[in-house]
């Protein structure tokens, strides 16, 4: 079936594909050529496999995580390698995985969905990208270095929130917190590279015709994931400060035992921690928004609306931190204050949802592997939206704050959310960045397999919390009503790794036994698909000229293109500034 | 010395144990041995509260959960619909579906809606925090003053004022029942948690601030709680204990642990022993030279449950081996390894095991 519309574009006369570019091999240049790059995609591609590859360290130590949770009182990992494990999966999972991410998600598509050739600040972005890669490093090499000045330690095990004043040295000997402290700090420097080359390149470096509101909702989610980079980052780089000053210089900021306040960190760390729950989440948003409506073979509903719903999101996501601290003992108004923001941040994430619903209405859905992953990301993002309302009840987080409840709540964000959306854009993308498709029957395996593996592990845990399982805790008693859930949700691991198996050999046999993508294997309608696949270092032979959010629509169908469709206003607007074809 | 990952030796006997021990523990539930009073409240439930504090919440929990029940229903239902239906039929895969680009009408609907369900249960939520944080303490209530310390609780019983400890003892709250028991949170070190979900949600015991709860029991019992914030090494062994007794036990409990210490010249080697080493530095015994700050007051310990913040059970074996290694039972806790011979053991196990 994609095999059918290979050419279309090049067919129907669209300017850019008439003077074709010459695909660039992933393989050009070897690897001087990957080492010294400064191409948008190339840097993209990094980012995602560093990013891939940390996922797989970090989710072995979630299996023994799982392995040592399985039964009451076991005695496989020992308590301070099981704090060790859950400090770093989780340190991992968020700034070594999900960050560079979907900073390579923006990287590789905003040049191509705004028709540019490179991001605005391509130096920056290697730069970016090199730091990341080593703080990341650094961070690992604490198992390492960290034992080697007081001869204890090892890898940070304050847990990936290090609440003061367990980061103190009274608390935590060695130099283990002060890896975590640096290396996130090195990591942070390079995700506001990103932030900062986004929004110039989305708003200074769009082709002609492309006005904002006919930007792909891509690139809008990935403004708003910028800037929420740029907000939130820097109140935990100036506590990882601080930290360090109290630990070296005797600041006493959180040091509780010469007159900090423990308090004081958690208002720094949350007023980044919440925020960046939707910076990961954004680019989630992002890829279900451009795969969603070419999958459902409409446009996306209420485009304008999600525009405005993610930015309110964004705005309003500054407001909630304190929802991570209902517990501490804040005063009943700032408990009501800070639920009520909460809540409110439901109403547009509905409106997100309803809105990818309204998209599958009345559309033609193909099942394919990249509308599967979307469509699991819709129920299990609806989960956890709606957990996330349960968490918001004060009174409720009472009894269900840092219990397994929330650990079941934030991974079907973030797995069930984001990192089936990542997959979502792998299986999508993939032909785009190396020429080949991804095996379709490789990918349902991965995708049912993992599906069922990651609801049975993280299911379950809902009901372990209500059962009053706290979060963090290396055994537990028997006879607490616990072992069965625990049971279930380890032997989903094992369908999870089955799954990933599935997903990283189809990568590999892909990239040299995969069919041929062609330019537009998906029959979709955004700019990164009339260039060759991979595209050349160029990415466009001439510059592109859109007259509407699809412009690979327009050319496809020439009796009844987009803009004809477009706001009034925005319509009369272009007619007089831009010729139709 | 950095330990290894796994040690091969531990998982070897759990592996032989685990086949023998799973099965019938989860069949039956292996409960915890009983209280002075009857039933063990081990298996708890969030939505079976023990508590007026836990009933409080109750209503907008249930609420809030049927709620987003029925959203979930409607939007899944609506979802798996969408998919069934407008699935692509084979042969129609270059026809393409009406171009809907939205509608304001439906937009407005679906902004509206929501916003009411969520104003809806703002107000709720205000008031269920109101009731239970507002609420006023009676002037009778039970104080008592909660200290958290790695990884146990060091529970003061303060006077009917509020001002002055007049008893000290650890890891297992005894309250009595259908009364307001006023609880002060306090921290020695680090942040730690104190949950007990039948009885009420948590709240945090931080340094440098006293946090207060209340809860009003209305079940006997003895009901198992946790630490809920994350503390160090061993978090996972900062378990709780509240016994809830009626007002004539607790009456009982609280006069006998008020009481001097038990004298019994049988075990007069295990005193002599335990003043000479530097048990003394860290434990106290009341009316005695022993009156260390940093670890639980031994006055009364063999009226308690279990052993290290609830890792085992108390008697005299388990005191015996945690007085020999207390880093085999609880691994990385601040009690060092006192090298203690076979006799001093004997001798200060069975002195300890006299102070009922």
């Amino acid at each position: 079936m994609a095999d059918s519309h290979l050419t279309t574009a090049t067919a129907k006369g669209f300017p850019v594909a008439e003077a074709h570019a010459e695909e660039k091999s992933l393989w050009a240049g070897g690897i001087h050529g990957w080492l010294f790059t400064v191409d948008h995609k190339r840097l993209g591609i990094l980012y995602i496999c560093s990013g891939l590859f940390f996922f797989l360290v970090a989710g072995v130590m979630a299996a023994l995580i799982r392995l040592q949770l399985m039964w009451p009182r076991a005695e496989i990992i020992e308590p301070e390698v099981f704090n060790r494990f859950f400090t770093m999966h989780g340190t991992t999972m968020v700034f070594l995985v999900g960050m560079p991410i979907i900073a390579g998600m923006a990287n590789y598509l905003v040049p191509l969905q705004i028709g540019t050739r490179d991001m605005a600040f391509p130096r920056l972005n290697a730069f970016g990208f090199w730091i990341f890669f080593f703080g990341s490093l650094l961070l690992y090499f604490s198992y390492i270095g960290a034992p080697g000045l007081y001869n204890k330690g090892s890898a940070p095990d304050v847990g990936w929130f290090a609440y003061a004043p367990l980061t103190s040295r009274a608390f935590s000997k060695g130099t283990s917190t002060d890896y975590w402290a640096l290396s996130i700090l090195l990591t942070g420097i390079g995700s506001i590279a990103t932030a900062i080359n986004v929004i110039v390149t989305a708003f200074c470096l769009r082709c002609k015709g492309m006005t904002l509101m006919r930007m792909p909702l891509f690139v809008w989610m990935s403004i708003v994931m910028a800037f929420l980079m740029i907000l939130a980052l820097p109140a935990l780089s100036a506590a990882q400060i601080m930290l360090l000053l109290d630990r070296y210089l005797g600041a006493a900021f959180f040091d509780t035992q010469a007159g900090g306040s423990a308090t004081i960190w958690m208002h720094f760390f949350w007023i980044f921690g919440h925020p960046e729950v939707y910076i990961l989440i954004m680019p989630g948003f992002a890829a279900a928004s451009e795969i969603i409506p070419v999958f459902s073979r409409k446009p996306i509903f209420g485009y304008p609306i999600m525009v405005a719903a993610s930015v309110a999101i964004a705005f309003l996501s500054l407001g909630v931190w304190a929802h991570h601290m209902f517990t501490i003992g804040l005063p009943p108004l700032g408990n009501t204050f800070f639920a009520f923001a909460t809540m409110v941040i439901a109403v547009p994430t509905g409106i997100k949802i309803f809105n990818w619903l309204g998209t599958m209405w009345g559309g033609k859905i193909r099942l394919q592997t990249p509308m599967l992953f979307c469509i699991a990301f819709l129920f299990q993002f609806l989960i956890a939206g709606l957990t996330g309302i349960m968490l918001a009840v004060t009174p409720f987080d009472w009894q269900l704050h840092d219990s397994y409840f929330v650990v079941a709540h934030f991974h079907y964000v973030l797995i069930g959310g984001l990192l089936f959306a990542i997959f979502a854009t792998i299986y999508y993308w993939y032909p785009k960045a190396t020429g080949r498709m991804l095996s379709e029957t490789l990918g349902k395996w991965h995708f049912w397999v993992f599906m069922i593996g990651f609801n049975l592990t993280f299911g379950p845990q809902h009901i372990a919390g209500i059962l009053g399982m706290p979060r963090r805790i290396y055994t537990y008693d028997a006879g607490r009503g616990w072992e069965i859930w625990n049971q279930l949700s380890s032997i989903g691991v094992i369908f999870q790794a089955i799954g990933l198996l599935f997903f990283v050999y189809n990568l590999v046999w892909a990239l040299y036994r995969g069919k041929k993508a062609g330019d537009d294997p998906w029959d979709a309608w955004t700019l990164e698909w009339t260039t060759t696949s991979p595209p050349p270092d160029y990415n466009f032979e001439t510059d592109p000229v859109v007259n509407s959010r699809r412009p690979l629509w327009d050319i496809k169908h020439p009796n009844d293109p987009d803009w004809h469709h477009d706001d009034p206003e925005m319509f009369r607007k272009s007619a007089k500034t831009s010729q139709h074809p | 010395m950095p330990r290894p990952f796994i040690q091969s030796r531990r998982l070897l006997s759990r592996l032989t144990g685990m086949l023998v021990l799973i099965a019938p523990s989860i069949a039956f539930g292996q409960a915890p041995e009983t209280a002075s009073n009857g039933v063990v409240h081990a298996k708890q439930n969030i939505f079976v509260p023990m508590s007026a504090a836990a009933e409080e919440v109750l209503g907008v929990s249930w609420l809030v959960t049927g709620i987003c029940t029925a959203i979930f229903a409607i939007v899944a239902g609506l979802l798996t619909y969408a998919i069934i239906k407008f699935r692509s039929k084979p042969g129609e895969e270059r026809l393409e579906p009406p171009q809907i680009y939205g509608s304001f009408q439906i937009e407005l609907a679906w902004t509206i809606i929501p916003i009411m369900i969520v104003f809806l249960l703002a107000l709720v939520t205000a008031r269920t925090i109101g009731t239970v944080q507002a609420r006023q303490i009676p002037a009778d209530a039970v104080k008592i003053k909660v200290i958290g310390r790695q990884w146990w609780w060091e529970i003061h019983y303060l006077s009917a004022d509020g001002k002055t400890t007049e008893m000290i003892t650890a890891n297992e709250l005894h309250v009595p029942v259908n009364k307001v028991t006023h609880l002060y949170l306090q921290s020695a070190d680090v942040v730690h948690a104190f949950w007990v979900p039948a009885l009420a949600g948590k709240t945090d015991l931080i340094p440098n601030h006293t946090n207060e709860m209340w809860i009003e029991p209305n079940t006997l019992g003895t009901f198992l709680g946790n630490c809920a914030e994350y503390c160090g090494t061993q978090h996972a062994n900062m378990l709780l204990r509240v016994v809830v007794d009626d007002q004539a036990g607790y009456d009982k409990w609280l006069a006998a642990q008020k009481a001097p210490p038990v004298e019994d010249t049988a075990v007069a080697a295990g005193k002599d022993t335990f003043f000479r080493t530097s048990c003394i530095n860290c434990h106290a015994v009341d009316g005695t030279i022993a009156k260390g700050v940093f670890g639980p007051d031994l006055t009364h310990m063999m009226s308690r449950q279990t052993i290290a913040a609830g890792v085992a059970p108390l008697n005299k074996e388990t005191l015996r081996e945690w007085l020999r290694d207390p880093q085999e039972m609880k691994h990385g806790n601040l009690m060092p390894n006192m090298q203690l011979t076979e006799k001093e053991l004997d001798d200060i196990t069975e002195y300890l095991a006299s102070l009922k």
